[in-house]
Parts: C-alpha cells; structure tokens; sequence
C-alpha cells in the first residue's frame, strides 16, 4: 500500500479518472492536428529548410566557410555541440534520477523530457560530425574499425574519442529508456484503435507496441527493466558530460586546463536541461490542453531544480576566478581578467547576468509560480548556458601564446546556419513527437491518480 | 499456452479490490490464468505467487561481457597490434582506457537486458497478444482464468468472481 503525505499538494488536478487519463492524452494522437500545431510545425519546417540549405553549402564547400582562422579553430560548432549536449540532460536525469529517488512528480514529464534528450542529443552530434569536414567517413573515423591504413586504429587516449562513446552510448540508451517507457501507451492507442474501428492505426499501433499484453507478468519484467536502467543511465548521465568536459579540461590551454570541470558542467548541463524542459512543457501543456497534468506545482518544482544548478554553476564562475587568483600562473591569471575586461567582456556579463543573477529570482514563490515569468527566464537561462560555452571556448583560445597570432571569432552567415538548422531539425521532430506519440506517460500516471490526485475518494 | 480456448474474465475497476481479490481466489483453489492491467500494481506479482525476475542477473551478465570485452579490445589494440607513441605516453595505462570501458558496460548491460526482456515477454512487432478485454489497458484490470484448467464449475468461479469484487464476469472464446 501506498502512503501519500497529506501536505503534498495534488500532483494531477481536476478529478481525473483512470479513463479520463486515456482520454485525454490519446485525444491529440488520434485527432486532427489544431491550427496552433500546424503555425508551430510550419515555422519549425522553415527553419529547418533554411538551415538545410546552409548544411548542404557547408558539405559542399567545406569548413572554410565557417568563420574560424587558425587561432580560433573550434568556436560555435563546438559551442553548440556542448549546448545541446548540455540540453539533452534533463530528459534522462528526469527520468532515471527521479525514479530512483522516488519523485512522482516526474511522472507527468518524463515523456516530454526524454523525447526531447534525445533529439537534442542528434542536434549535438550534428556539429562534430560537420567540423570533421568529410562527413561520410565519421563513423570510420571515430569508431575502431579495421581499415585500409594497415589498421591504424583510433586513439583511446584521446577524450575526443571517449566523446564518441559517451555520446552514442547515451544516445543508445536513452532512446531504449524512452521506447521501453512508450510501448504500454502505444498499446493503449491500439485497443482504443481497435474499438473504434481503425484498422490501419491499430495495426501500426500494435507493431510500435510490440504486441505487448499488459500481463501481470509482463509488467513484473517490464517494472525490473526499467529500475536497472535507470539504475544504469544515472552514472551515464552524469559521465557524458563530465567526458564532454574532458576535452576542454585534459587540455593545456589556459582557461580549460581545470579539475572544477566535470561537476560544474554537468550541473549547468542539467540547469539548462530543466530550463529547455520548461520551454517546451509551457507551450506544450498550452497547446494541447494538459493543465491538469502539468501543473503549476510541477512548474515549482522544476524551476527549484533551476535555483540549486544555478548556484552550483554560479559558485563554480566564483572558484574559477579565485583559484586562477590564488594559483598565481600568469597565464592562467590572464585568461580569466581577459575574460571578465578583454574583447569579449559582452559576452563574459551576459553569462553572469544570465546563469548567475536571473535564477535567484526563483526564490521568490511569486516569481516561480508564474508561467510568465518561468517561460522568459527558462529562455534567458539557455541563452546564458549558449554564452557560458562561449566564452569558455573562444575567450581562452582567441589570445594564443604568440600576440602575433591574436586574433578575434566573427561567425559568418554558414555558421550562424548550422545552429538555425539544428533548431528546426529540433522542433520538427518535438513536433512531430508529440503528434503522433502520447506525450505524457499514461501507464504511469495512472497509478498515481488514486493516491496523488486532487479527487475526493 | 495459446491452445486454451475458453477463459472466463473477470473485471475489476480498482488495484486495491484486485490485490484483495487474487488471494481470496487462489485461496479457493481456482487458478488464475493471468491478470492484465492497464498499468503496474505493486505487489501483484507476490499475489499472484510469480517468481521473481532474474534480468537483473541478465543485466549483470551482459555488463561484464561489455566491460570485459572494451579493456581486451583497447589493450589488444593500443598494446599489441599497433603501439603508437602518443604524448610520449605509455602504450598500456588503465586510466584512459576507464571512460570507454564504463559506456560499454552500460551500452551493453542496457541493450542485453532489454533484448532479454523482449525475447523472454515474446513481444514482436507483428505479434497480436490475446486480448481478453479491450479495456485492460483503459481502466480496468482484467483476470481471465482458463475454464479447462479448473475443476470447478463456470458458475461456481462466476460466483467466486462477483462475490470477491468483480464489475462484471465474461466469457471470452478463442477459436
């Protein structure tokens, strides 16, 4: 038997019955898609289409169309690998983290979360793959396969190649998570297919199900799986970006060259992964209609898991100043004034005003439960985080140990390209997601409607 | 298991009557053929007297083969069919080699085990399940019990069924 805190507040609103639960999350997979989800995918399909063309010019012409020079050799590519890499967190932290801490308050959102880690994850990989120049032969390069060159084999000493295991193994396994989670509500999609006569969708349905049964037994397996791999996916999370921050931190470069990496980035990866969650629940509890399920608690708490990362990463910029301070390498100590006064102070504040101040607001209960507050700071959150790699990135490469070789990172319009595309390849694919597939996960919110809802028993 | 053909089902609308019900039934000696729910009741499976589960073993196995198989494989390669000097490094040293042995134990664990669990559930794309009422995963949990494997009479178990909780009791035939 369950036992549910009395002073909890009810995670699901509005009376739902069990049926109620089917009813109106399968409504918006079996109907016609609204206006408001046509304008949404439109935009997206254009971004997409605009971004196409400019990946198509880049494989074309190659990596000389970006606007990196040989002092700043990596700039918004790597950026925005480590950005939407950063964004991919949430989803799977949400999911495998709160299971094993036993936060139901995940239920209403992991669906959404996961769905969206995993298209940011293809968004991020997008960009190592284009900066490799010849795209078609990235999976020969990366991966250690024999080969024409008497197999000379990859370089396990290289955290650029444990990034290509990191990255695909986390890609891998939360694709299973999210599918393994899916199968029940597309069964449920099925029956009700079914019942009402569908053929087509039933048979479609059921093959994306995998034939599941709903057995007694089955759930027993199906429960064991989903404990181990969430059991698996919470040191993989927490490894994929502290591997991403390897490639900065193994390095010798003034500014990289620091052991406060991993942690710190893997708590402004998750501190940018609940502020993308939030953008994208907003919208979507909005357009489809799911205000009972998300609610403004749910909204709370995440945007309590906002403060906290916030103030890791804000105590993470403070300690890097001081010990660059306090460990008086010249060096070092001028990488971080260079950051804070040199050319790219602009982008240095807006990283401070953005991840460091914005998230305090969250302490204030008025603020944190108002969806318009939350939407604007989620989204000045990620802009922080995008400047945040920026300025890791650039700033401390851009003045290279000759002053000759100094030099300054203008993006040209092919860079600026590829990052509209992954945007578009993004939200067409969250659109389409939460078209076609049930975007809250039904079998689990159903068992809590008997416990946590708002319904008088 | 597919060769049973006439199944009496039983219908209940809440987990707790369930979870009641399935002891005060098997206690009468009758037996449950299987429960289908619409979403997963805690402390069925002991109800219903399952076994438990031994993935996690599964899991375990395919983790050691992943990692055993990352270290032969970056050891094989890196110190012995092709040693390159690299930063004047060693050809052999564990501690880079522990990031691709660790996502290869969980690559390997995950997708074993989900594969297992695929393979043992016999769940495939074009495989309809039997479905003994199309509610079961609505709202309702359905227990459908196997009329040729149970002495009693249908009216007995019927009776049995109401009398323990049931909305209501079908009988369901597979050809």
């Amino acid at each position: 038997m369950q036992v549910t805190s009395a002073i909890r507040e009810p995670l699901i609103t509005g009376g739902k019955t069990v049926h109620d639960v089917s009813e109106d999350i399968s409504r918006q997979v079996e109907g016609k898609p609204s206006t408001l989800w046509k304008m949404a995918f439109g935009i997206s399909a254009v971004l997409f289409a605009y971004g196409f063309y400019c990946v198509c010019v880049l494989l074309w012409e190659g990596v000389g169309v970006w606007g990196l020079n040989k002092t700043v050799g990596w700039a918004w590519d790597i950026t925005n690998f480590v950005w939407w890499v950063g964004i991919g967190h949430a989803g799977t932290l949400i999911s495998a983290i709160l299971l094993l801490f036993r936060q139901k308050w995940r239920m209403s959102i992991n669906r959404a979360a996961e769905a969206m880690t995993i298209f940011a994850v293809i968004c991020a990989a997008t960009f190592p793959l284009a900066h490799m120049g010849r795209l078609w032969l990235g999976f020969y390069w990366a991966l250690p396969l024999p080969n024409t060159f008497g197999s000379l084999w990859v370089n396990f000493n290289s955290p650029l190649l444990w990034d290509v295991f990191a990255i695909s193994t986390y890609f891998t396994v939360s694709l299973v998570f999210w599918y393994i989670g899916l199968i029940p509500d597309f069964a449920v999609i099925r029956d009700r297919a079914v019942r009402s006569g569908h053929k087509v969708r039933a048979t479609i349905y059921n093959a994306l199900s995998f034939g599941w049964d709903g057995a007694a037994k089955t759930w027993m397996r199906y429960e064991s799986v989903a404990l181990i791999l969430a059991g698996l996916s919470t040191p993989l999370v927490l490894s994929v970006h502290t591997i991403v921050s390897f490639d900065f931190a193994t390095s010798i470069v003034p500014g990289w060259h620091t052991t406060i990496f991993p942690p710190y980035f893997v708590a402004g990866a998750i501190f940018s992964g609940f502020a993308m969650v939030l953008t994208l629940l907003l919208i979507t509890r909005k357009v489809f209609k799911l205000e009972d399920y998300i609610t403004i608690y749910h909204i709370e708490l995440m945007n309590i898991v906002i403060i906290i990362t916030g103030s890791i990463v804000g105590i993470a910029y403070i300690t890097e100043f001081f010990i660059a301070w306090y460990g008086q390498v010249p060096a070092e100590k001028y990488a971080f004034i260079n950051r804070a006064t040199g050319p790219y102070w602009w982008a240095y504040w807006s990283m401070m005003t953005c991840n460091v101040i914005s998230p305090q607001l969250f302490w204030f209960k008025k603020l944190r439960t108002n969806i318009a507050a939350t939407f604007v700071l989620s989204i000045i959150v990620n802009i922080g985080m995008w400047f945040e790699r920026f300025v890791i990135i650039v700033t401390s490469i851009h003045r290279d140990y000759l002053p000759s070789s100094w030099s300054m990172f203008y993006p040209t319009m092919y860079d600026v390209g590829e990052y509209i595309f992954t945007f578009g390849l993004f939200f067409t694919a969250f659109f389409l997601f939460a078209k076609f597939f049930p975007v809250i996960n039904m079998a689990e919110v159903k068992s809590i409607v008997k416990s946590s809802s708002e319904k008088k028993h | 298991m597919d060769t049973n053909k006439n199944f009496l089902v039983g219908i209940f609308g809440d987990e707790d009557v369930l979870l009641q019900a399935v002891p005060a039934i098997r206690d009468k000696g009758i037996k449950i053929h299987e429960v289908y729910t619409p979403f997963p009741v805690h402390g069925l499976d002991e109800v219903l007297g399952y076994k438990r589960t031994r993935l996690p073993i599964a899991a375990f196995l395919f983790g050691m083969t992943g990692t055993s198989l990352a270290l032969i494989m970056q050891l094989w390669m890196m110190g012995y069919d092709w040693p390159m000097i690299i930063g004047g490094k060693n050809f052999v040293s564990l501690p880079p080699f522990v990031p691709v042995t660790f996502e290869l134990t969980v690559l390997l664990a995950a997708l074993g085990m989900v594969a297992t669990f695929m393979i043992v559930s016999d769940m495939k794309p074009y495989k309809w399940p039997r479905q003994y009422d199309l509610r079961s995963t609505d709202d309702k949990h359905v227990m459908a019990i196997d009329l040729g494997d149970n002495k009693l009479s249908k009216a007995e178990i019927e009776s049995i069924l109401k009398s323990s909780g049931a909305q209501e009791v079908n009988e369901k035939n597979f050809e």
